[in-house]
């Protein structure tokens, strides 16, 4: 097998992870790493509406869907997304991606009490760099790591346990030193037992300029799938909808061959790897998911 | 598949994770109770002490088993113990658990712990039950309460053609009624306690009658862990374990859990 030949396949088993991207993407931040290059200023995608979700949520049912994610974007920037999050919570468990500086306390309290009233678990993560403003606000801005962990210390009140998102933006061989001074800063400000979940850096839209983009060898061959688990692959269980219709997975929205369809089952087809995040995705397997989904 | 009409009440033993006290004293009351058959739905070992200890207990009272994660890499004596955990810090206290058990677990167990089957069928009255370990599309999937839609569920059991599918896996028992009277069912574990500061764990019996066509009991089994924590001190495992099985709130596996699920425990 040569880089040129024809990308392997990969099979959808079962929907069980459906996405939304909620918000677009527009956020109030202009992250160094951003896959998507999201900022105040990027319409590129725009709102899904409340409507657009329960219909969505709806059409899941009849495909067993397991769980339900809202990414952006920044989804709290969405004036709906409270009840789009109760609404969720009617059908399943629902988490939630966001930076955690837009939050308003009575946002939280509605959404504590509908999770308390819910059979299913309502997850925040909210996505922090590094232990200190020092390594966190050259990436995602000035003033955002105070302003996240503030965000954090509000859902805590509120009786959220969120799951603290770091990508990985420290040399390999240095992670146990930087994971243990991040767990003792968010104690120290109130979280006492702080989950976490770092994931790898994706060399796609502002990263590329960060770092680097994606050698044309770095891509997954049929080769390199014999003998994978495949179910550690996004695409093999997740589908994520945007303003443009139903797309493979929440990395690729930009790339033109991600829409698969209109309806959740017309995107049930098969998906080519032809990207240099399907080679992200092999490595590190379910970046995506919550830890408690791992497969 | 084990076709008996006439049986309407079985127990449903989840992971035993070496506790083969608790094994003891379950296997007792379910025979007290005059159930027809006691299952086992997998992972014999982990976390406690005396691996081959469970298997005669197993053999003598005739309890049907299928295999688990646990089970699998044991028999066939893998590397690790295949549990799904994503965390360093519960992979590394996981492996702990695994090294121990495969050290102390006979050729003998090894074989019978290989040659399991993955699921059982069994007919409980009139209704098809599937049981199996993680869930009935892969063995060391997790399925949380808080985590698992009713449409999911109904999307698992339509598939596999059943009225009834018990599982355990996860540690944390629950049962959920779906639409057409299809029922699924979390057994809970005997291993360790619940991560609800309880030191009694748990089994299930299922029992269908003319006037209720499926009675799900969980029943609390209450038994000496005081010698079970001296055991595991002796055997050298981690005060993290021991403590589990002391306090009833689980100090290790924390970072699978769902959100309800963590906020439940105190770690």
């Amino acid at each position: 097998m040569t880089f040129k030949d024809e990308p392997p396949s990969v099979e959808l088993s079962h929907l069980d992870h459906l996405w939304f991207q909620i918000s677009g993407t527009l956020c109030n931040l202009t992250c160094h790493h951003c896959f998507i290059s999201c900022s105040p200023h990027n319409d590129n995608f725009d709102y899904l509406t409340l409507e657009n979700v329960k219909s969505k949520l709806e059409e899941s049912v009849a495909l067993g869907v397991k769980e339900y994610y809202f990414t952006g974007g920044e989804p709290f920037l969405h004036r709906d997304m409270v009840p789009i999050l109760v609404e969720t919570l009617r059908y399943g468990p629902a988490t939630v991606l966001t930076n955690g500086t837009v939050f308003k306390r009575e946002w939280l309290a509605t959404l504590s009490e509908a999770e308390s009233k819910s059979l299913y678990s309502l997850e925040f993560r909210v996505s922090i760099d590094g232990f200190s403003s020092e390594t966190n606000d050259p990436v995602r801005g000035e003033g955002t790591f105070e302003r996240a962990l503030k965000g954090i210390v509000q859902l805590v009140e509120y009786g959220f346990l969120p799951i603290i998102t770091a990508v990985r933006t420290w040399p390999d061989d240095q992670e146990q030193e930087v994971v243990a001074a991040f767990v003792d800063r968010l104690k120290q400000s109130g979280y006492s037992r702080p989950r976490l979940k770092i994931l790898p850096t994706l060399h796609l839209g502002a990263e590329t300029n960060r770092s680097h983009g994606y050698h044309p060898t770095e891509r997954v061959t049929a080769e390199m799938l014999l003998d994978y688990d495949q179910t550690q692959l996004v695409c093999e269980h997740s589908r994520i909808v945007t303003d443009r219709g139903v797309h493979v997975c929440p990395i690729l929205i930009e790339s033109p061959d991600s829409l698969l369809g209109q309806s959740l089952q017309e995107a049930t087809v098969p998906y080519k790897l032809r990207h240099g995040a399907c080679y992200t995705c092999y490595q590190y397997g379910s970046i995506c998911s919550n830890p408690s989904s791992a497969k | 598949m084990i076709h008996s009409p006439a049986t309407t009440r079985i127990a449903c033993l989840g992971g035993i994770y070496n506790n083969y006290l608790a094994l003891e004293v379950a296997i007792q009351d379910a025979r007290n109770r005059g159930v027809d058959a006691i299952y086992c739905l997998g992972d014999m070992g982990a976390f406690g002490p005396h691996p081959d200890r469970v298997f005669p207990l197993l053999s003598d009272y005739d309890v049907i088993c299928l295999q688990g994660n646990y089970d699998h890499s044991i028999g066939n004596e893998l590397n690790d113990c295949q549990c799904g955990y994503t965390d360093p810090r519960d992979n590394y206290f996981a492996q702990i658990s695994y090294d121990y058990t495969l050290q102390n677990t006979s050729g003998k167990a090894r074989q019978f712990l290989r040659d399991l089957p993955p699921e059982i069928r069994v007919d409980l009255g009139p209704l098809r039950l599937l049981l199996c370990h993680g869930s009935p599309r892969r063995m060391n999937e997790f399925l949380w309460a808080s985590t698992s839609p009713n449409h999911f569920l109904e999307h698992l059991a339509a598939q596999r053609d059943a009225d009834v599918v018990a599982v355990t896996h996860s540690g944390i028992k629950w049962h959920r009624p779906l639409a057409d009277n299809r029922h699924f069912v979390n057994v809970g574990v005997l291993g360790r306690p619940e991560n609800d500061g309880n030191q009694h764990v748990w089994y299930t019996l299922l029992e269908t009658s003319p006037v209720d066509p499926l009675r799900v009991q969980f029943v609390p089994v209450e038994y000496d862990y005081l010698r079970l924590v001296r055991e595991m001190k002796n055997e050298d495992l981690p005060e993290e374990f021991i403590e589990t099985v002391q306090t009833g709130w689980w100090t290790t596996c924390l970072e699978i859990l769902p959100a309800k699920e963590r906020k439940q425990g105190r770690w």
